[in-house]
């Protein structure tokens, strides 16, 4: 078991310290995070389990940049992101992570492939490398027959794997997924766990999964277990 | 973001509801269709207005009695208009660069001729009226070049009194009367038509002299001058002014130049014009709220893949430009329909009824195409700020 220490370890892409998040609700203030050390390394695999409301989604949210922590400082490859303006953030999160969705998330009016295009888009890079780039990527995860498909044409399985070639694509360090077969059935869960788990071993890719699914969670090489916004266990094996 | 990409991005999402953004723009259309049709009445208006003035020649100076812009109390103050006399008139002429001068006195007249009888408008004028006019004399000729004070009773007859009086008889050399006094008929005019519904053929022309006796009247009405083309307007009108006080002793009469004349009658016009693009503008503003909701709706609808969007990495200002982009493209599209419509049924109204005075009027087509995409920007503006300003994670939310 390793838990977080003072010092910074040299290959650490997320340090996180002191994090708290507070919502308001009503009168009442809730504690989603209260006093959140973690540290990880490049190219680990965790997995982040516990019950509803412990904060491990509000958590996965702090690490994507898409939540501000109320106190703490976040440290991302050597950047404290807690003090970015709104654009540097989403230039990092463009740029250093990708996100896949328990409900994929996909544009409807859009293509596989287009779905997929679209962080190349943001990013303002010219189409002949967007158009290499996402066919490498459909062919990679096997749906490259897909990509005239639109989201409503394509089964649960395959736009999750449009989802993770969409999160991909940008070739970030951090890949996270918030309950990424929480809307599949057990043999596309299974598909989909694989591929994001050999962009973790073939890539090196910083892979972080919230799961309810202990079968999900097992595999994980390190495993943080939450209860009421804190760090309750976190075993490596 | 690539512009190009960020104009795709809204056209795809422009295209994904087809009837939806079909029934906006068409709203925007009939909008701007209305008010491209409605200006190009104006502007036939306007030109149909011009031309019929100015078939009456131009640098013509016209002086007619009383000081128009002068304030007072009628009957509260002595009335020292002196009348414009004939003797004006002959003064008038010798003022330099005058080349015609034309004392004019209008009013109606019996005209008989053995058993026929016709009341006309008769005008009193002088031998220069065809070329200060632009009339023209199709058989005989014009009355004869002499002293105004001293005319004799010689008529011209407009084309339809000679018509109406005569027949098929001849006309030139016949004795009729007009108000009890014998005339001899020298020509006949050139049809001229009508303007604005008045008759210009039926009309018959003596000198002055015989009219202001036959009215009884003090004075003339008008005085028409025509200058040297190469004159310059405004030193010739100070000239005619000066000559004018020298004999009344001061300003007793209003010079119009025809430039003047027509300065405020395009005044007025241009007004005219306005006014009815402004009522076209109340269908334009119906066509803005559509806009306005629809991207409302939008905005709402969409509010998971704003959240998506900005996750993925887009910045405010590309939220922001995809839903303005959106809008202005609407607005846009809206106003091209809208004004290839009007001008197409205002250009199709020209060749199959050239007599209706419909006229596309291009300054306000290309006006109207920009006051589309402007009410698609200015409309679009507060849902695209909306949009840019969601959470992330709380748009993601939204399903």
């Amino acid at each position: 078991m390793t838990t977080a220490s003072g010092a910074t370890v040299p290959g650490s892409v997320i340090e996180l310290s002191g994090i708290d998040r507070d919502f308001q609700l009503g009168e009442q203030v809730v504690h989603a995070l209260a006093g959140v050390d973690l540290r990880i390394a490049s190219g680990e695999y965790v997995s982040v389990m516990g019950p509803s409301g412990s904060g491990k989604s509000t958590l996965l949210n702090v690490v994507a940049l898409m939540d501000r922590p109320s106190r703490g400082r976040y440290v991302l490859r050597d950047t404290d992101v807690t003090a970015l303006d709104d654009d540097e953030l989403a230039r990092a999160r463009r740029e250093h992570i990708g996100f896949v969705f328990q409900s994929f998330h996909l544009v409807a009016r859009m293509t596989a492939f287009q779905n997929v295009e679209l962080p190349l888009t943001l990013a303002g890079i010219a189409p002949a490398e967007r158009r290499a780039r996402v066919t490498r990527a459909l062919e990679e995860l096997g749906i490259a027959d897909r990509a005239r498909h639109r989201p409503d044409q394509l089964s649960g399985g395959q736009r999750q794997r449009v989802a993770i070639a969409r999160a991909g694509i940008m070739r970030p360090e951090i890949l996270l997924a918030d309950e990424p077969t929480g809307n599949l059935d057990s043999a596309s869960g299974a598909q989909v766990i694989d591929i994001m788990e050999r962009l973790n071993r073939e890539q090196g890719v910083t892979l972080i999964v919230v799961t309810h699914d202990a079968a999900v969670g097992e595999r994980a090489r390190r495993r943080i277990r939450m209860h009421d916004g804190r760090i309750v266990a976190d075993i490596s094996s | 973001m690539r512009t190009i990409d960020l104009i795709r991005f809204a056209l795809g999402a422009i295209v994904s509801h087809r009837m939806r953004s079909a029934l906006t723009v068409l709203g925007i259309a009939v909008g701007i269709g209305a008010v491209v049709l409605l200006t190009s009445i104006g502007e036939g208006v306007r030109q149909f207005v011009f031309a019929e003035f100015n078939q009456f020649g131009t640098h013509i100076v016209a002086i007619i009695p009383g000081k128009a812009n002068t304030f007072g109390m009628a009957g509260a103050t002595v009335n020292t208009t002196r009348p414009l006399t004939l003797d004006d008139a002959a003064a008038l002429a010798r003022v330099p660069d005058a080349i015609a001068v034309v004392p004019t006195i209008q009013g109606n007249a019996s005209v008989e001729f053995g058993k026929r009888q016709r009341r006309v408008v008769l005008f009193g004028v002088s031998h220069d009226m065809p070329a200060v006019w632009n009339m023209a004399v199709r058989s005989g000729r014009f009355l004869p070049r002499e002293d105004f004070r001293g005319a004799r009773a010689f008529a011209v007859l407009g084309s339809r009194l000679r018509d109406e009086l005569f027949g098929d008889q001849n006309a030139l050399g016949a004795r009729i009367r007009i108000g009890g006094e014998t005339y001899r008929v020298l020509g006949v005019m050139e049809s001229k038509g009508q303007m604005l519904g008045f008759d210009l053929d039926d009309t018959v022309f003596i000198p002055a002299v015989k009219a202001l006796a036959m009215f009884d009247l003090e004075g003339l009405m008008e005085i028409d001058l025509v200058y040297r083309a190469t004159t310059d307007a405004n030193s010739f009108r100070d000239r005619v002014k000066a000559a004018m006080i020298a004999r009344h002793g001061h300003e007793d009469f209003t010079i119009n130049t025809q430039d003047e004349m027509l300065d405020v009658l395009d005044t007025v016009l241009n007004v005219l014009t306005l006014g009815v693009g402004a009522l076209g503008g109340i269908s334009l503003l119906v066509g803005a709220v559509g806009i306005l909701t629809i991207m409302t709706i939008a905005v709402t609808e969409r509010t998971a893949e704003i959240g998506l969007l900005r996750a993925i990495g887009a910045r405010r200002a590309h939220v922001l430009g995809a839903f303005l982009v959106e809008a202005s493209v609407l607005g846009f599209a809206g106003g091209l329909l809208g004004s290839t419509l009007a001008v197409a049924l205002v250009e199709f109204i020209g060749v199959v009824l050239p007599q209706m005075p419909v006229r596309t009027a291009w300054e306000y087509v290309g006006g109207a195409l920009a006051l589309a995409l402007a009410i698609g920007v200015a409309t679009g503006i507060v849902p695209a700020l909306r949009a840019a300003q969601l959470q992330p994670l709380e748009a993601l939310r939204a399903e």
